[in-house]
């Protein structure tokens, strides 16, 4: 039965479950399958990747959804400086919400590239991203359904990555045989060095081929190499195979494997408890009390050193040394009461709010390894009890939105500020503008009709000298004096013949000498005063010409004046409402959200203060048992000769 | 007793797993139902950012004297790059010191909105300087004059900075 509790407890915590690489460095190349464009032909789009390549998710979907709604609202979007990167701006636009963890959205925008007129391989990398979203959000079957439109040419370095996906989807629908296949294929893949050996293991083991997946977890278990996740798969692959081993009484190999995990790793407590009890199992308390000892002297809020408190007074009690086992369990006893205190402290703790706020702090969002930080908090010493906890899939994705919820309020906050902000420049313009407007407007419609007027005149003056261009007519470019002396020449003429007879004698002939001479000297000029005429024209158009653009920009600018404070009431209202609304929804998940997290860990440490007040118990039985056999011992020595 | 004390703590075990199971199957259709929560009101303001980017760039920025200065690294440059500082007629209108993940980002071939502002229309000129340190360890600090010309219109430019010289591209 003690036999039965150690496996089963070894069991909890090293399940053989599938290992996939979770360096946080190979999250990013892949979520980088969003990479700039050879040639970036729009800034603007260059500016959501800025954005993206720093995690900064929400300003580059704000800033690619924006490019795109506005793109799409063009009449030829071909002339647009977008156009030769709208696909990739799509598919980016759905990888990047992937990456915020809007699922829903996400897969919308994946399928629409999916169905959109995209290349094989590009279209081959939106589904790969579709399937991982299905399988992540543990809809198995969608993802094999996901992968299955996998058609042509798949990107190269997605290949492995596609293959691994593959083989965990079709693990878990549990068609292990078909897994193992694809897994078999996969042991030279560099980037999943150990992971693919592993997960061949543990597919045949699931297929009925228990002998060939112990193979393959102890050559996973025995690889060489310095890369950190492929030491870890490594130790992993020995914890499960001693624990298989140690299930079927096969205690010598299970020693030897477990002996393979590394000291430092992080399945090393659990190894070393497995190896004293390989040893113990065999009566070989001796050797047993090796792995144990150093494992007692570990972290106590580890589980597996919890354990080795009481696993090293049961082998000295086994060695008969019931002195030393008393002493031990009595240590024992006192660790488990200090802990059960600290727990209950820590419930307390976790219920005043403290541990969310630890988790908000600043710091901590800076480095990709948070959770290793978050156990050196020095206010909230429960984080190290929660290790595990935070480690696990459910507590990030809460802890995730927890964090993202944060960073939403602080921006309606913000954006709350700039709408006053907003308000008061409308103000100040509309102060400063509406005084003097209607004066400028008055003077504006005068200067307007007078250069109406002038205009008017000119294309009076510009029509009668195109005229003059095809039918001359030399007496309309005669010059002012010109005109009064012809004037004076015809009263004169007038003057001489009252009865309208030709005027005669000698004053008729000056007469006539007269005019002659005037359109003598009007014809013979001609030319030149039609070319000059049209010189005249060409300098007044330049004039006109600076006049319409300074006219053109006042209007502008008037127009500027007017729209910088009219027009926007009804849209910051909308706005402020808007974000009013946020707000409140927003405060409310929050509170929702953090109460999810304080649950979950509450009941972690909780369940660990039920172990432990169960380890106190045995701790206090074992302590009285050895005292007793102490006695015993001490009396009969007495006794003997 | 022996026998029920050693099955006492397997009981104790399964108590605590069972507990928790119950406890998890609750929490989970809890965190499904406020994930998709979250989703939603992450959708809704995204929206409300989308219309308020355009409220402001009609307010603060109106297209007639809207002036942009994007940065982004050339090519396969290895220099770290410290600071950028921009002036517009002599005036100084931005000044950026980079963090690593910023400079990654323009390493990978993000381009960076420095600076958004307001200029009247005609000729202008851009000066740009660029500190940094070169792989070899060595300081560079680079200023470049750039003349440009505003008319009706937003006016957008590039400034391309490498270790030997800066690029200017008026858009």
């Amino acid at each position: 039965m003690t036999r039965f509790l150690v496996v089963l407890t070894t069991l909890l915590f090293a399940s053989s479950a599938l290992a996939a690489p979770s360096d946080p460095s190979r999250e990013t190349q892949e979520l980088a399958g969003t990479t700039a464009p050879q040639e970036l032909k729009d800034l603007f789009y260059g500016e959501a990747l800025y954005h993206a390549f720093q995690g900064d998710w929400f300003d580059s979907i704000a800033r690619l959804d924006t490019e795109l709604g506005q793109f799409h609202g063009l009449d030829e979007p071909e002339l647009d400086s977008l156009f030769p990167h709208v696909h990739q701006a799509e598919f980016a636009v759905g990888d990047f919400e992937l990456a915020y963890r809007m699922h829903q959205r996400a897969g919308r925008a994946i399928s629409a590239v999916i169905e959109g007129k995209v290349e094989e391989p590009v279209r081959n990398r939106a589904i790969y991203r579709l399937a991982r979203l299905y399988f992540r959000k543990e809809q198995p079957v969608n993802a094999l359904h996901a992968l299955e439109r996998i058609k042509g040419e798949v990107p190269a370095d997605l290949r492995d990555h596609l293959a691994f996906l593959r083989a965990q989807i079709l693990m878990t629908n549990g068609r292990p045989a078909e897994a193992a296949l694809i897994l078999r294929e996969l042991q030279g893949a560099e980037d999943y060095e150990g992971f693919a050996t592993y997960n061949l293991g543990i597919a045949l083991m699931r297929d009925g081929h228990p002998l060939e997946g112990r193979q393959y977890l102890d050559r996973s278990g025995r690889i060489d190499s310095a890369v950190p996740a492929t030491l870890a798969i490594k130790d992993k692959s020995n914890l499960v195979l001693g624990e298989k081993l140690l299930e079927e009484d096969l205690f010598e190999g299970a020693k030897l494997v477990l002996d393979r995990v590394r000291l430092s790793g992080s399945f090393s407590n659990r190894a070393l408890l497995g190896s004293g009890w390989a040893d113990a199992f065999q009566d070989r308390f001796e050797r047993a009390l090796v792995p144990w000892t150093i494992l007692s002297e570990r972290e106590i809020t580890d589980s597996a050193v919890q354990e080795a408190l009481l696993a090293v007074p049961y082998a000295y009690g086994k060695l008969g040394v019931y002195s030393k086992a008393a002493l031990l369990y009595g240590r024992a006893l006192q660790a488990f009461g200090t802990e059960v205190d600290k727990l209950g402290a820590s419930i307390g703790s976790i219920r005043e709010g403290r541990f969310l706020q630890a988790l908000v702090r600043e710091e901590l969002k800076q480095d990709a390894n948070w959770v290793v930080k978050l156990r050196n908090l020095p206010d909230t010493p429960e984080t190290y009890y929660l290790l595990d906890l935070m480690a696990s899939h459910d507590f990030q994705e809460s802890l995730k939105n927890y964090l993202d919820l944060e960073e939403l309020r602080k921006k309606l906050v913000v954006w709350e500020g700039d709408l006053s902000a907003f308000e008061e420049i409308i103000r100040l313009r509309r102060a400063y503008y509406q005084p003097l407007l209607p004066q400028i407007d008055r003077h504006f419609r005068q200067l307007d009709s007078q250069m109406r007027l002038r205009l008017e005149q000119r294309d009076h003056v510009e029509k009668r000298l195109q005229a003059l261009l095809t039918a001359p007519r030399p007496d309309s470019l005669a010059t002012g004096e010109e005109r009064i002396l012809k004037e004076q020449i015809s009263r004169m003429e007038q003057a001489l013949t009252a009865d309208g007879e030709v005027a005669s004698g000698e004053f008729g002939a000056r007469i006539r000498r007269l005019r002659g001479v005037l359109d003598w000297k009007i014809h013979t000029d001609y030319d030149r005063r039609l070319t000059e005429a049209h010189h005249h024209l060409h300098d007044l158009n330049r004039h006109i010409d600076a006049l319409q653009k300074q006219y053109s920009a006042f209007v502008r600018v008037r127009q500027a004046a007017t729209q910088s404070y009219q027009g926007y009431d009804g849209v910051i209202r909308r706005q402020r409402h808007r974000i009013g609304e946020a707000r409140e929804t927003v405060t409310t998940l929050m509170a929702r959200q953090g109460h999810i997290l304080e649950e979950m860990a509450v009941n972690e440490l909780s369940s660990r203060r039920e172990r432990l007040a169960e380890y106190q118990i045995k701790a206090r039985f074992s302590l009285a048992d050895s005292y007793d056999r102490a006695a015993r011992a001490e009396g009969l020595k007495k006794v003997e000769p | 007793m022996n026998k029920v004390w050693r099955c006492f703590p397997f009981l104790m075990v399964m108590l605590v797993v069972g507990f928790t199971a119950f406890a998890a199957e609750i929490s989970k259709e809890q965190m499904k139902g406020l994930d998709e929560q979250v989703q939603e009101i992450k959708g809704d303001v995204l929206g409300i950012a989308a219309e308020l980017y355009q409220l402001e760039e009609k307010l603060l920025y109106p297209s007639d004297t809207q002036v942009a200065v994007f940065i982004s690294l050339a090519e396969d440059e290895e220099f770290r790059l410290d600071t950028v500082e921009v002036r517009i007629g002599g005036q100084p209108v931005a000044n950026h010191l980079y963090t690593f993940k910023e400079l990654e980002a323009l390493q990978k071939g993000g381009v960076q909105r420095l600076y958004s502002g307001n200029i009247t229309t005609g000729d202008h000129v851009l000066q740009v300087t660029l500190t940094g340190k070169s792989k070899g360890g060595s300081d560079i600090q680079k200023t470049e004059n750039f003349t440009f010309s505003k008319d009706v219109g937003p006016k957008i430019v590039e400034i391309t900075l490498a270790e030997k010289s800066l690029g200017f591209k008026d858009l």
